[in-house]
């Protein structure tokens, strides 16, 4: 795993598996376990809106991410 | 593993709290689960008709509360966990504090999520029962959980339901007395036991563990940074959990789940918004508004009441005296007030939050926030924000209250001045539509310019100017679903119902306040101090100022009253401007000084007043 491949989930196109490498701190990363994504997670990129909203989903469960926030998670695609 | 080796004998202490909520001494039978879970189902069911909604103390959170058997019970907001991050968890976290047994209802669809709040209350020490709600989509989704597994690993009663069918709430009543504190971590526990002396209960030493500030700050102490490693070992053990009792099959997709994605992307997202608006217009703006409310408060207020209290009343007093004019005048606080209350009001408020409930149950608008979430970026909001812009075209002052769900004040105060200032209401749209086809295409264009312009410049100037920073979007998408209509109308009605309530004292001193102003003259006096204004300035006849004054009682009066003037199509493109950015209706007034505050609702009001007489006249020193 090199520092090269990880690249921010805003960058992540449709359909795109990714394993999150980073979440920030704080608030977001809070709620984030508890709705289940952790550091380590696979998860599929589920819609890449302009601008850099994304929706990710893990099994049944679909998140939505402004792009403030996507810009600030690390990934790499799987 | 039993959990009673570590299970300590002594009673752990509840420090009662002041507020005036918990009033009685009954068991306190809480529900609690993840937002969309269906905890108002079970709530309904339980609590049959007698239900008491009130805000709770110091909060603009409601809490229905009802009698089941026994036991005092408890809704409670949707949450994702136990803690202090907004006002609905803090209202969660005192209700849960208090509660004596809690129904923990958990979305079986979702059981990865969900599992995280029940092991938290689990650790919280509380006597808990276990729901798992939704077994129909479960069988649908193809999931089988292993019941029976789950709560030897948990270690509390466990029930299946699928509540909106009634099936299983009779099993759920049979096991309520069963509650019992779940299987705990015990390293965990042993901290938790340990902090005792200094916290009171087991519950509240986990949220200061957990860094939990106002608990901590109840209790004289600093809270403690653990909540990382304690929400990785949690999330860790839930994972596990859910690894050994679901067993699911290869997911196939849905019709709702294919709507759910397709009003996500921005392709069929317009359009399918764009259906959901008018299909809203149709029913709020065409049928309730116009077909219904026009019948109401012409038939049953004009006629019949207000006819029979101004024979009644002026039996007693003088109609042209003070009193009379405060009464039964034309702002009277028994008939204007009493008309826009119950034929005007309560009719529209009930089709707003019918709309609201059935589209929140369908799970479309955490979608449509998503898909608009960029946008609005832009204005210093996150998706979120749509939900209230959206509703301010029905009524303005209904969408004040919803900006409640926007996360941050900076977010609600954003949102309220765009509502308050660009955003016309359903009434006044319909005057403004009939003035502008009359003034040509032309009009039509510089009038909506204008009003995007401003619409644009207000969040954008907000954002620049006001500290801090809005959160970004987070949300969780529920499934899609069908609403069950019997749901959405006891929301509905629980809604209308406190809404009224809490409208009612505001509408009845506003009027008097109109009333006094006519009944003194001063009414008269502000009217001559604007009408230079007006002439010159906005370059409009002078009886367009009983407008704007008559648009200060309500928006729609104002633009109406413009119909009987006879102005140029340039000239009613200024008016037209002015009195859309002008003061909105005393209501929505009211209700931003009650949901923002005296300072910040008077820096919007005036601002309003500025903004559009300044707007206004710089349209009309270019076009007329």
């Amino acid at each position: 795993m090199t520092l090269k491949n990880h690249i921010s989930l805003s960058k992540v196109k449709k359909g795109n598996i990714v394993r999150i490498i980073t979440l920030p701190d704080g608030l977001a990363r809070t709620q984030l376990i508890r709705l289940g994504i952790v550091e380590g997670d696979l998860v599929k990129c589920l819609e890449h809106l302009p601008g850099g909203t994304i929706v990710i989903q893990k099994k049944r469960q679909e998140i939505a991410l402004g792009s403030k926030l996507s810009h600030k998670i690390i990934v790499i695609i799987n | 593993m039993p959990t009673n080796e570590i299970n300590h004998l002594e009673h752990h202490t509840h420090i009662e709290k002041s507020s005036n909520i918990f009033d009685s001494v009954s068991p306190k039978l809480v529900l609690v689960g993840n937002p969309n879970v269906g905890k108002s189902v079970f709530f309904n069911y339980l609590s049959g008709i007698y239900v008491d909604v009130s805000n709770f103390p110091g909060t603009t959170v409601e809490i229905a509360k009802g009698k089941y058997l026994q036991y005092e019970l408890y809704d409670t907001p949707g949450i994702y966990g136990v803690s202090s991050f907004n006002d609905e968890e803090r209202v969660a976290r005192d209700i849960i504090l208090e509660a004596d047994i809690i129904i923990n209802i958990i979305d079986g669809v979702h059981i990865e999520r969900d599992l995280f709040l029940t092991q938290q209350l689990i650790d919280m020490g509380k006597r808990i029962v276990v729901v798992i709600n939704f077994m129909d989509e479960i069988k649908k989704h193809h999931i089988k959980i292993d019941i029976e597994q789950l709560e030897k690993l948990l270690d509390v009663p466990i029930t299946a339901t699928t509540a909106i069918k009634k099936e299983g709430l009779k099993e759920l009543e049979q096991l309520i007395d069963k509650a019992r504190q779940g299987k705990q971590n015990k390293i965990l526990h042993l901290k938790l036991h340990n902090m005792l002396n200094s916290v009171g209960s087991q519950a509240e030493a986990l949220l200061v563990l957990e860094g939990d500030e106002i608990t901590a700050n109840k209790h004289g102490i600093k809270p403690l940074d653990q909540r990382e490693p304690i929400y990785i070992d949690r999330r860790n053990r839930v994972n596990n959990i859910v690894n050994q009792v679901i067993e699911e099959a290869s997911v196939r997709k849905h019709i709702t789940s294919l709507i759910g994605r397709w009003s996500l992307n921005t392709l069929t997202g317009i359009p399918i918004l764009l259906g959901v608006l008018y299909i809203a217009y149709l029913f709020i703006g065409k049928l309730v508004a116009q077909d219904i409310v026009g019948f109401t408060e012409s038939y049953f207020g004009n006629e019949l009441w207000e006819t029979w209290i101004r024979s009644a009343v002026s039996d007693f007093i003088t109609p042209t005296s003070f009193l009379g004019t405060v009464l039964i005048g034309e702002f009277g606080v028994l008939t204007m007030t009493v008309t826009y209350l119950l034929f005007l009001l309560f009719p529209l408020v009930f089709a707003f939050y019918i709309t609201l409930s059935f589209l929140e149950d369908t799970g479309y608008l955490p979608r449509l926030a998503t898909m608009v979430d960029r946008f609005i970026n832009f204005l210093g909001l996150n998706g979120r924000a749509i939900i209230p812009m959206i509703l301010g075209f029905g009524c303005v002052s209904a969408a004040t209250i919803t900006t409640r769900l926007l996360s941050s004040e900076r977010e609600k105060t954003i949102a309220t001045a765009i509502l308050q200032f660009a955003i016309p209401c359903s009434a006044q749209l319909a005057v403004i539509t009939a003035l502008l086809m009359g003034a040509g295409f032309q009009a039509l264009l510089i009038y909506v310019f204008v009003i995007v312009s401003v619409f644009i410049a207000i969040g954008t100037i907000l954002n620049k100017i006001l500290k801090g920073e809005s959160t970004p979007l987070l949300i969780d998408l529920p499934p899609m679903r069908i609403p069950r209509m019997n749901n959405v109308l006891q929301k509905t009605s629980l809604r209308t119902f406190s809404f009224m309530k809490e409208a009612t004292p505001w509408f009845f001193f506003g009027a008097a306040v109109i009333g006094t102003m006519e009944a003194t003259g001063l009414l008269q006096v502000w009217q001559k101090a604007l009408s230079p204004f007006t002439e010159h300035w906005l370059k409009l006849p002078p009886e367009a100022t009983t407008a704007f004054v008559m648009g200060l009682v309500r928006r729609d009066f104002g633009a109406a009253g413009l119909y009987e003037i006879v102005m140029n199509p340039m000239q009613t493109v200024v008016a037209l401007v002015t009195i859309t950015l002008f003061v909105p209706c005393i209501t929505s007034i009211l209700i931003m000084y009650k949901e923002r505050g005296l300072k910040t609702a008077t820096i919007i009001w005036i601002g309003t007043w500025i903004g559009s007489f300044t707007i206004g006249g710089i349209v009309a020193q270019i076009i007329v």
